[in-house]
């Protein structure tokens, strides 16, 4: 944990802390505090106060079909997200890991899509389907399918789940590439001999010792699908059409700065941050079994 | 045979030609959406709102990266290039700054609460901006600081995962270089200068280019606070330059100016793609 060999030095190290504490109190534990605050206040009815109210934007929330149905919403989308940029990333990863020549040329075409913003990615996807000039929605019409995510609700999400799934497969093809490099060969190679197939000796071993990889980008996904993918709705969707992608963290920006609802986005917030603690804890529990092995 | 004589497994014949196929397959899907949108960035307007988009480059590449750098829609796009220049190198080197302090400060000096601010970096582990942005807003809102590139800065500048990152490496140095510093009568920051810094060179170059990617791509706070177009950063500013209503969205323009938004984060991750993937997999752990 710490140097045997330290300076002494009594205000130094206080010193050398205040840059970093300042703006983590000023920009995250005072906006915290406030969140925590403002969510047990409502305005009056005259706009002009402050209201104690205890836990009603809670008990609001929490009866609320808008914001249940946002739950849901959320659930879905980052399933989705996860189901398909890990599935087309595994996909990928093994077969560049199958080729030795070229597998560089490879891997450099491949993980450029990481560092494209997702509100980039948004406008690029929303272009493609756009109703009225995307090739994508005009070949759609050709065979005879009327694509407009503008109105129907699954092909909204369907389009969002596809743009954020595409940034991020880059980022889980590398961590597949490497997880798959690091397994022995002879092992893969004496179940070959032994006479298992191709799809036998991935789901029997590769998979398995691939698993802390898998377990790890699961929650990175999770994670990414909660609150990175602001700008793939805003750009693409802006939550609706009615309310069919409002993800969660979109429905703390529409309720907060669109509609002014202060006290329930701060409620908001709050249920956000207990997600974040609780996606910590997995992630930190994984971190420690990996210690182990 | 599954086993060829090499001792290999599958690797020639048809499965290998298969196998390239299916990558082959796979980077095109991948590079799609950005080949059309380049395709866009090149076209006339009617060309594009007369479907379908022809597939091969047309030839007002020059016309419409020159119509988006010099007046774009709303603001010129290369002062929007120029605000997420300042936003991404800014979040990139405060980070890198008062992070490699801390982690300085938490490794080689034993003082009274060390531990407690230990745990309240640790906390803003993940404490993304988009959970807290209204409270944060009026933060920035009471220090005056909307519309500024300080405004833009400051509040992702905080980072544990750098903290930790350089806490790690500095518990790998060994402890004699410290000791003998020591002894040689060097005080705490000559160590810090002449032995720490060159020591953590090539970790500060890995996480520099992550942390200018996630600098660049920053969306939800640059829409927050800068009202003013001429404070727009080039990421968030695309979405602003479609009109509101019925008017018809001026796509070469947008299209030029989305590629030119991920022009530079993608050089990065290219030319740098070693210190890229470096930076990834250390700033996971």
């Amino acid at each position: 944990m710490q140097k045997r060999a330290t300076f002494n030095n009594r205000l130094l190290p206080y010193l050398l802390l205040t840059p970093q504490l300042a703006v983590t109190l000023v920009f995250f534990f005072w906006p915290a505090g406030q969140a925590v605050k403002q969510s047990l206040y409502l305005p009056d009815p005259f706009g002009l106060n402050d209201v104690f109210v205890g836990l009603e934007n809670f008990e609001f929330l929490l009866t609320d079909s808008y914001y249940l149905a946002s739950f849901q919403t959320t659930a879905i989308f980052s399933s989705l997200v996860t189901l398909l940029s890990m599935g087309t990333a595994l996909w990928l990863a093994v077969m560049a890991d199958r080729v030795i020549k070229g597998s560089g040329f490879y891997r450099t075409l491949l993980i450029w899509p990481y560092a494209v913003a997702p509100a980039v990615a948004g406008i690029l996807w929303m272009f493609l389907f756009n109703p009225s000039v995307g090739l994508v929605a005009f070949y759609l019409e050709v065979f005879g399918y009327d694509w407009n995510h503008v109105l129907n609700g699954a092909e909204a999400m369907g389009l969002v789940v596809a743009a954020a799934s595409w940034k991020q497969i880059s980022y889980n093809f590398l961590f597949f590439l490497a997880g798959l490099q690091a397994i022995p060969k002879s092992v893969i190679e004496a179940a070959a001999i032994d006479g298992a197939g191709f799809w036998r000796r991935f789901w029997t071993i590769v998979f398995p010792l691939l698993s802390p990889t898998t377990f790890f980008l699961l929650v990175v996904n999770v994670v990414y699908a909660f609150f990175d993918t602001f700008g793939v709705i805003h750009t693409i969707t802006a939550g609706g059409p009615r309310q069919d992608t409002m993800i969660l963290v979109y429905k703390v920006f529409a309720d907060g700065f669109v509609g002014q609802d202060l006290g329930s986005s701060a409620a908001q917030s709050v249920i956000l941050l207990f997600v974040v603690g609780i996606l910590t804890v997995v992630q930190f529990k994984y971190i420690e079994r990996r210690v182990h092995y | 045979m599954a086993v060829q004589k090499s001792g290999m497994v599958e690797k020639r014949g048809i499965g290998l030609w298969l196998t390239h196929a299916g990558l082959i397959f796979g980077i095109l899907l991948v590079c799609f959406p950005i080949y059309i949108a380049f395709v866009a960035s090149t076209v006339t307007q009617p060309e594009i709102v007369h479907p379908p988009l022809p597939l091969i480059p047309g030839d007002k590449f020059f016309e419409n990266y020159w119509d988006a750098l010099s007046s774009g829609v709303n603001a010129p796009v290369w002062l929007m290039l120029f605000n997420s220049t300042i936003m991404a190198l800014g979040i990139t080197v405060g980070k890198i700054a008062i992070s490699i302090l801390s982690a300085f400060a938490i490794v080689y000096f034993r003082f009274p609460g060390r531990m407690v601010f230990f745990w309240l970096i640790f906390m803003t582990l993940m404490l993304p901006v988009e959970v807290r942005i209204v409270p944060t807003y009026q933060v920035i809102a009471d220090f005056g600081m909307l519309n500024s590139h300080a405004g833009l800065i400051l509040p992702l500048i905080a980072s544990a995962t750098a903290t930790f990152l350089f806490r790690q490496l500095f518990l790998t140095i060994p402890e004699e270089l410290a000791e003998a510093a020591r002894i040689d009568g060097a005080g705490p920051m000559r160590f810090f200068i002449d032995i720490l810094l060159p020591m953590s060179r090539t970790n500060i170059a890995a996480l520099f280019v992550i942390l200018f990617i996630y600098g660049w791509n920053q969306y939800l706070w640059p829409l927050l606070i800068t009202t003013d177009p001429d404070m727009n950063t080039i990421v968030m500013g695309i979405k602003q330059m479609f009109p509101s209503g019925d008017d018809i969205a001026d796509w070469p323009v947008i299209m030029a100016t989305a590629i030119l938004a991920m022009l530079p984060p993608v050089a990065v991750v290219i030319f740098m793609q070693k210190l890229f993937v470096r930076g990834l997999v250390e700033s996971e752990k």
